[in-house]
């Protein structure tokens, strides 16, 4: 009876001394260090998870915004929350790749790396540097595009004036009011180029640049050939082309054929003049450089998109005796034709001169607007510079767009 | 031995173009007729495989990759016709009767890019340019800067004739811009320089081992 007495008192204060123990670990003071405490104990999940296409700001769509209520134990309870640890997957269900980790106290957080439109699913686990919470799940959610981006509020309004601009003196144009155009001096140089050519009983050469049709130079170019193809066509001059691109092409065969038409010399359109080249740039600056020294052409006209065959070009032809003029808004390749050339139109000059030849309303409406769109830039700029002095920053702000 | 052979036809190559600078020349025409024959047929394979197959081809048929099927799979497979359609009228031309429709095909091309480049332009060319020259006017940097500025919009200013204020605001931006073309011209012209150097370094060293 003793005995059976004994091991049960034995028993008993092994059992205190267990509980006394956990209760131990369980009240550990913050000095402890994980060495001599181990927390086994993971901390409540985040309330709630929230997650939404990003709506605050402008966006294309590429920004989620995720929402979620703290741990119990983020600054109350256990209070041992270090921080969030966000997940994002493609997958219902799934826990998905690491995003970022948050520290506590923070209930928000941006996505910014999210293709528009891809449907994601987040998970949210609290953590406190040993154990991590449940994971609590939210989704699907897609980043769509805003319908307006305020950012880009500034290129509305501006582009707006632009337009009413244009609009105007395109409408005035087509009711027959004279809109004055200065003169640009390269443009006699080129009636004076293929007045020479004419009288030498030689070609003419047209360079439309090696840019691709949507390029702006191209389309201005084009415009300049079909004055050009008038002339040629009135004297009965051959007209050379040679073109880097297939649809440049087609486009100055249309042109040079309506020109020859319109002047009433169509049988004089030669389609072979209208080459094909290459695309490749330095082989298209070979291989007109061939036509300059086989076809001698006494006026060599290069309008358009050029990058570093500018040179060749020019040099070639300068060697081979043409009258040259130039034309492009290429700023690094301006040098090159101002050098080598006898006459170029500069940057905006080539636009100038395709709507002072053709007089077409739309072109003159679009030279009108865009000279009148300076003066506004100038007086912007003259506004920014009052308004920096006297400390009106958010005025030059606002024309930073993103 | 095929390095050998390679860099020798590299190397007769690079002196059949230099050989241009005497005069025009059968060697020179031959390495002209050389590289345009062989960039057009080069180009007519880089754009099939990276324009009309991708674009055209695999959307509209079911074509097989090793493993990977591509093609077909796509719910708007539809809309890949539709350039498809607009590339193949560019072929009208070929036909004088109907050769006008290749026109629809170059308008919407032309259309369609300056449209959504007018956006980015008024941006990029406009607005971020009055917003980086709205300088204080406390250095003479900034003054020389704004100056400059306002005599070459001056000078592209074709509304008016270049007379009075407005001839010598001119003349001043024609003065910056042939600053600015000269420096241009001088910095490209030495990079030029390092091309040749580079040309008659594989001349030398690569061909003919002097180096």
């Amino acid at each position: 009876m003793v005995r059976v007495f004994h091991i049960l008192l034995v028993s008993s204060a092994l059992i205190m001394l267990t509980a006394g123990s956990v209760q131990a670990q369980e009240t550990a003071l913050p000095g402890d260090t994980a060495s001599d405490v181990l927390d086994t104990v993971p901390p409540g999940p985040p309330c709630s998870l929230t997650v939404r296409d990003y709506l605050e700001n402008s966006d294309f769509g590429d920004k989620i915004e995720i929402e979620w209520g703290l741990s119990p134990d983020d600054g109350s309870g256990a209070g041992d929350v270090t921080g969030y640890v966000l997940r994002r997957s493609l997958a219902e269900g799934e826990v998905g790749e690491k995003l970022d980790e948050i520290t506590n106290g923070t209930t928000r957080y941006i996505d910014e790396s999210v293709e528009p439109g891809t449907e994601y699913y987040y998970s949210l686990e609290a953590y406190d540097g040993a154990n991590s919470s449940e994971p609590v799940l939210a989704g699907p959610v897609a980043g769509r595009a805003n319908m307006f981006q305020w950012s880009r509020l500034p290129v509305l309004v501006l582009m707006v004036v632009f337009f009413a601009m244009v609009a105007w003196f395109t409408a005035a144009a087509g009711k027959g009011a004279k809109l004055f155009v200065r003169r640009i001096p390269g443009l006699n140089a080129i009636e004076e180029a293929v007045g020479r050519a004419t009288e030498m009983g030689r070609p003419v050469l047209y360079v439309p640049g090696i840019g691709e049709i949507d390029n702006i130079m191209t389309i201005a170019s084009l415009n300049i050939l079909s004055h050009v193809a008038k002339i040629t066509a009135r004297y009965d001059t051959p007209l050379i082309v040679p073109t880097a691109r297939a649809v440049v092409m087609s486009a100055a065969e249309e042109v040079v054929k309506q020109a020859y038409a319109e002047v009433g010399n169509p049988d004089a359109y030669n389609p072979d003049n209208i080459r094909y080249l290459s695309d490749a740039q330095f082989a298209f600056a070979g291989a007109v450089n061939g036509i300059m020294l086989r076809e001698k052409p006494a006026a060599n006209l290069y309008m358009g998109a050029f990058w570093a065959e500018s040179l060749l070009l020019a040099e070639t032809g300068f060697e081979a005796g043409a009258i040259q003029v130039a034309g492009t808004a290429m700023v690094s390749q301006l040098p090159f034709f101002v050098t080598a050339c006898d006459f170029t139109l500069m940057g905006e000059e080539l636009y100038a001169a395709s709507a002072y030849l053709s007089r077409e309303p739309k072109l003159l409406g679009g030279l009108k607007g865009s000279d009148w769109m300076k003066v506004v830039s100038i007086a912007l700029i003259a506004a920014g510079i009052i308004a920096r002095a006297v400390g009106l920053e958010s005025f030059v702000a606002w024309f930073q767009t993103q | 031995m095929g390095t050998i052979i390679w860099t020798t036809i590299g190397a007769v190559l690079t002196l059949s173009v230099y050989s241009f600078l005497y005069k025009d020349n059968p060697f020179y025409k031959f390495a002209e007729h050389l590289v345009v024959g062989i960039s057009a047929g080069y180009y007519l394979v880089i754009y099939y495989f990276n324009f009309i197959q991708p674009n055209v081809v695999a959307p509209v048929f079911l074509l097989r990759f090793g493993d990977e099927v591509i093609g077909f799979g796509s719910s708007t497979w539809w809309l890949a016709l539709i350039p498809g359609l607009l590339g193949l009228l560019l072929y009208t031309r070929f036909f004088p009767k109907v050769g006008w429709i290749g026109r629809w095909s170059l308008g919407i091309y032309v259309g369609g890019y300056a449209g959504l480049s007018l956006s980015p332009t008024m941006q990029a060319r406009v607005l971020n340019q009055i917003s980086a020259n709205a300088l204080p006017l406390t250095s003479v940097t900034n003054v020389f800067l704004i100056v400059g500025l306002l005599g070459t919009l001056t000078y592209f200013f074709f509304s008016m004739k270049h007379k009075g204020v407005l001839g010598v605001m001119a003349r001043v931006g024609i003065v910056f811009l042939m600053v600015g073309f000269g420096a241009s011209f001088g910095y490209t012209v030495m990079s030029r320089v390092s091309l040749l150097i580079g040309r008659v370094g594989f001349l030398l060293q690569d061909w003919l081992h002097l180096l």
